[in-house]
């Protein structure tokens, strides 16, 4: 079980150990302490370890995660879970902006707000913040599902390809392409098992969420549109 | 690039360690801005005086002569200090018009970097680390302060260059991003009769805001006409004798985030720099968010 702590440890040198790591290692217990906001913390993992970060990260903690569950015991930075493919990522206070970003898969739970750009290019990740989300989030998102119990911020799932949004708050406002779908019986189903996963199934209720996807108006190019270049 | 830090004390037994937790705020923010610093200190003030900070045009300049040839000149028993490659001069009001006149004659190359009951700007061209231990910021206690640390896009890697930048008597101003409606932003202000000495565009960020004060426009009002009237990318924080005010353009593309505690509100482009402060794990922590203008003051 080994114990890092980031003020005698350079990061460098943390992720350098966590990348040796074999699938079948015996060490699947890392707990990082005094992180102090440093960057790239756990980034480019590939093992199934779980690591817990006490304290805050800086930007692009747990990118590109494979197989791990990271979790941080405070507030992440810009681009937590950043093109991560798959594995749990867990932060337990606030995710600055582009959490999740282009993340092809795995899970990114925030338990507090994530600002702005949330989602933006996802690709398979499914996310799920307890809190608000900012604005531009879910931003020509192409695959993956996005759920935040909160409010979400302008322009929602602008330019957006297949991602799948539920919100339960007020939209600031929807971007170009983006609609409110009607929220079917299968849709209910995908969002419990979504919630279940985050450990809020039965405690907050999937009628109380609205559904937002593409018009799929801007998948072609419109010939009446032709004008405009 | 570029990393801003930024300090506004609220409990007074804190004053005295403000040049410390700067100097520490600053130094977690070098790697976004190498290539020059600059720390604005609002201490206190004696009444009736105004402080005048002035530098040469780079670190090699023999300020303390050009110093005490102006002090000659226009107040003769002015106390001075000299901090590194600036000087500051306690002034009356009178007498700093005066010098200001006097350097424009006779030292056109002195720069007035400061002026203020409270304000001091100190910014040279070097590793942030070095030039806050060379002004010796770590001992300076005060109020509330705002650092920079600049890795240049828009002009030159200059003393002038650096941040702050003044923008009237007691209030200054510090960008992280870069404004592509600069050029003729800085044309309309001179043909207002703005001075902007720079090809730098946070420079034209602060005469706009000088413009739009002189015009009766309070801070706050200034700063929300910069949502209309700037095109491009900004993280502003600015400071004036009583407060500290911090606005992001709509699209929020610089970094930001805010600790306050009981003692403190702080600012900086990576909550790295937060982590050293006092009681800053029970502090509310927060990203400011886009076209808002947030803004503290001491009554």
């Amino acid at each position: 079980m080994p114990n890092i702590d980031l003020s005698k440890t350079r990061v460098r040198e943390l992720n350098a150990a966590l990348h040796q790591l074999k699938p079948d290692t015996n060490e699947t217990l890392w707990t990082i302490t005094n992180p102090g906001g440093e960057h790239s913390i756990a980034a480019g993992v590939d093992a199934e370890v779980t690591i817990n970060i006490q304290g805050n990260a800086g930007y692009y903690c747990g990118g590109m995660n494979k197989h791990a569950t990271i979790v941080v015991d405070g507030s992440a930075g810009q681009g937590v879970g950043e093109n991560m493919m798959s594995g749990l990522i867990h932060v337990k206070g606030d995710a600055s902006q582009s959490a999740g970003a282009t993340g092809r898969g795995g899970r990114l739970i925030v338990d507090g707000n994530a600002s702005a750009r949330c989602g933006i290019s996802m690709k398979g990740i499914d996310i799920v913040v307890k809190g608000d989300i900012g604005h531009l989030s879910a931003f020509m998102g192409q695959n993956g599902r996005l759920v935040v119990f909160g409010e979400a911020g302008e322009a929602l799932g602008d330019s957006l390809y297949e991602a799948r949004i539920y919100v339960r708050g007020p939209v600031a406002s929807l971007g170009a392409d983006c609609i409110e779908k009607q929220m079917r019986d299968e849709h209910k189903a995908e969002l419990h098992e979504l919630l279940k996963l985050s450990g809020e199934a039965f405690k907050v209720d999937v009628a109380e969420f609205r559904r937002y996807g593409s018009a799929r108006k801007l998948y072609n190019f419109n010939i009446d549109n032709a004008g405009a270049y | 690039m570029c990393g801003i830090a930024g300090l506004f004390i609220k409990n007074p037994k804190l004053e005295p360690q403000l040049g410390e937790l700067l100097t520490k705020m600053t130094s977690t923010l070098c790697s976004r801005g190498p290539d020059s610093a600059g720390f604005a200190i609002y201490s206190a003030g004696q009444d009736g005086k105004t402080k005048l900070t002035i530098a040469g045009p780079s670190a090699d300049y023999d300020i303390a002569t050009a110093a005490e040839k102006l002090r000659a000149a226009v107040a003769p028993k002015a106390p001075t200090a000299i901090h590194y490659s600036h000087a500051v001069l306690t002034l009356t009001a009178n007498e700093a018009r005066h010098a200001r006149e006097w350097l424009e004659a006779n030292l056109p190359d002195v720069n007035v970097v400061s002026e203020g009951h409270r304000l001091e700007i100190f910014k040279e061209v070097g590793y942030p680390d070095d030039v806050a231990a060379l002004f010796g910021i770590g001992a300076m206690s005060g109020s509330h302060g705002i650092t920079h640390t600049r890795m240049a896009t828009e002009s030159a890697v200059s003393t002038d260059g650096a941040h702050p930048f003044s923008t009237g008597a007691d209030q200054c101003l510090v960008h992280n991003g870069s404004l592509s409606n600069h050029a003729s932003l800085r044309r309309q202000l001179q043909r207002d009769g703005i001075k902007i000495k720079t090809q730098n565009d946070s420079e034209v960020a602060a005469g706009y805001l000088t413009k739009q004060m002189r015009s009766g426009q309070t801070l706050e009002g200034a700063l929300k006409s910069c949502l209309d009237d700037l095109d491009g990318f900004f993280t502003f924080v600015v400071g004036t004798e009583k407060g500290f005010g911090v606005l992001r353009d709509p699209i929020a593309c610089k970094p930001a985030v805010m600790a306050e505690t009981d003692d403190y509100v702080a600012f900086a482009s990576e909550y790295k720099s937060l982590a050293g402060l006092p009681g800053i794990s029970g502090a509310k922590v927060w990203e400011p968010k886009p076209a808002t203008v947030y803004f503290w003051e001491r009554s």
